[in-house]
């Protein structure tokens, strides 16, 4: 489903300033995979989730969706296949419009926009009962302005955006950790349900250690800009926090240092 | 009086349009857009000379709305493609435009008095409500399409829009096209109501546009499109009203007019910011107070 072949991405380059963001990554999703990244500060895990996104274009190396190659494709064009929520609750919604405005934004992804008038009584009807399924009572508030929303709200509608159309490929940027712990619960469970009802395939940052064991089938880890563990289904079954904190310094030779790492909740 | 009270309402109407297109860049696009001082003023020398050398008046006044949207695809290309600045770049197609006009009016002054202009056989004021109501309506219209909502999202969050697939350079380009066409059509009919175009009428324009939204807001409120195209209307209107007043006093000059505009949108600007932060301090003082006698009453034996 998705297919990264030797990216590499050098900042700056040739000034004092370079810094390798990512150096080789090779990395390959099958449909339905769910994959948690975790790594220290700097390892390359945005990087590598701006890269396939868009926002970065890679120094070198394919990204390929579904067959189509998509490593120069232009963000918003790139956009039809994927899914994306940010850490911010802000960034993935916008807040001067209201609940049912951004569904029938999300709606057209991969559209083409014209003229017809973006939310009837059909859309309508179709945007409360997804709103429903989030449980937490926003398919009572279609015509509220999203910035009146909390931030745990604003996740979930973010997150449900970022799915509606069921998207090839869904990035979760650390997407709970602006969140405090019930609210980013909350959004930990719509996201493992959502995931496995629509069988999307996911890549998810994160820096909760608990959270990356338990959630999808597979976990990789990076560090200085490489994949150094890949752990797949049965494996993964069988890991520990301090398992995976202890390979993760055999392998790599430093301790796991992230200021905002969560071992636990 | 009544005299001038139905001339600022004339001109009111008239001026709504310009103000509906700085409405779209400067709230819906967030995009100071400075190409209207000089798109207006390309609006009334499309129109007057192409009245003077015998086009129908509707005809002129149709390339004058073209002429516009073009100036403003232009800032928009300049500001997307070219990746200036913003502000800049309005700038930079204003001074274009103070060359470009003059080369289509070939004098600083094209008089129209005697043509057939769009107003000679109805008057403004039984003609524009019907006008601007039209195109207020088709503005809103717009807005809810899922054009028109990709529109608002780029003003809104450039990055969400981009990742449900928009193009917002195609947004930012439409936006500016579509205020300056309607920049451009205000200036036509000033210029065939006043029956002559001049190269310096759009001098602080943008600046007028801004205090007819700033002012309709601050009175009609602007909870979504349909009321915020409202009020800029109205503020539009309210504006002329405001400036017929300020004429009447004796000491005032017609010329005093810009720095009284500028001195309206500072006010207004200002107020809301102050009234609120002496809102939040009488609040937090009297929080203060109230934590401060619940501690003294929880406080348990003398202090030291």
């Amino acid at each position: 489903m998705l297919q990264i072949s030797h990216l590499s991405k050098l900042f700056h380059p040739g000034s004092v300033d370079e810094k390798i963001a990512l150096v080789n990554v090779n990395l390959q999703l099958k449909p339905g995979d769910f994959v948690t990244v975790i790594g220290s500060n700097g390892a390359g895990k945005s990087t590598l989730m701006n890269m396939i996104s868009g926002t970065l274009r890679p120094d070198s190396g394919t990204i390929h969706i579904g067959g189509n190659e998509i490593t120069n494709l232009s963000e918003h064009r790139r956009s039809r296949w994927i899914g994306r929520v940010f850490q911010d609750p802000m960034a993935g919604t916008a807040p001067h419009m209201t609940i049912e405005e951004n569904l029938a934004m999300a709606y057209s992804r991969g559209k083409s926009r014209g003229l017809s008038i973006g939310i009837n009584a059909r859309r309508r009807e179709l945007f409360q009962e997804q709103l429903g399924k989030l449980g937490i009572g926003l398919e009572e508030r279609l015509r509220a302005k999203v910035g009146t929303l909390s931030g745990g709200e604003r996740q979930a509608l973010s997150l449900l955006m970022a799915t509606f159309t069921k998207p090839q490929i869904l990035l979760l940027d650390e997407h709970t950790a602006a969140l405090d712990p019930a609210r980013a619960e909350l959004v930990t469970q719509l996201t493992q349900r959502i995931v496995s009802e629509l069988k999307l395939t996911t890549l998810m940052v994160t820096h909760n250690m608990e959270q990356a064991i338990r959630l999808g089938n597979r976990l990789i880890m990076m560090d200085g800009g490489r994949i150094i563990l890949d752990i797949r289904e049965q494996d993964k079954q069988h890991l520990s926090i301090a398992g995976l904190l202890g390979e993760f310094e055999q392998i790599s030779g430093h301790k796991l240092s992230d200021d905002r790492v969560v071992l636990g909740t | 009086m009544m005299n001038s009270l139905l001339g600022a309402l004339e001109s009111g109407m008239l001026y709504a349009l310009m103000a509906l297109g700085v409405y779209i860049t400067f709230r819906i696009l967030d995009f100071p857009d400075l190409t209207v001082d000089g798109s207006f003023t390309t609006g009334g020398a499309i129109a007057a000379v192409m009245i003077t050398s015998g086009a129908p008046a509707w005809v002129s006044t149709l390339c004058a709305f073209a002429g516009g949207l073009l100036a403003g695809t232009l800032t928009g290309l300049i500001h997307t493609k070219g990746r200036i600045n913003g502000l800049l770049s309005g700038i930079l197609m204003m001074i274009a435009l103070y060359s470009i006009n003059m080369r289509i009016m070939g004098k600083p002054n094209v008089a129209l008095i005697g043509e057939k202009t769009i107003f000679s056989s109805v008057s403004p004021l039984l003609l524009m409500p019907f006008v601007v109501l039209a195109i207020k309506l088709l503005l809103d219209l717009f807005f809810r399409t899922e054009l028109g909502m990709a529109l608002r999202a780029t003003g809104d969050n450039q990055r969400m829009i981009r990742s449900f697939g928009a193009n917002t350079d195609y947004t930012i380009i439409l936006g500016l096209s579509l205020s300056n066409g309607l920049v451009a059509l205000s200036g036509a009919l000033i210029a065939q109501q006043s029956q002559f175009a001049d190269i310096s009428s759009g001098i602080g324009m943008i600046v007028i546009g801004l205090a007819s939204v700033i002012i309709g807001e601050a009175i009609f409120g602007a909870r979504n499109v349909f009321f915020a195209t409202l009020a800029v209307v109205l503020g539009s209107i309210v504006y002329r009203l405001v400036v017929a007043l300020a004429l009447r006093i004796e000491w005032l000059e017609q010329t005093d007019l810009k720095l009284i505009t500028a001195v309206i949108v500072i006010v207004a600007l200002v107020l809301p910011t102050m009234r609120r932060s002496w809102k939040q301090k009488a609040v937090a003082r009297r929080r203060s107070l109230e934590i401060g006698s619940e501690a003294e009453r929880n406080s348990v034996g003398g202090g030291l």
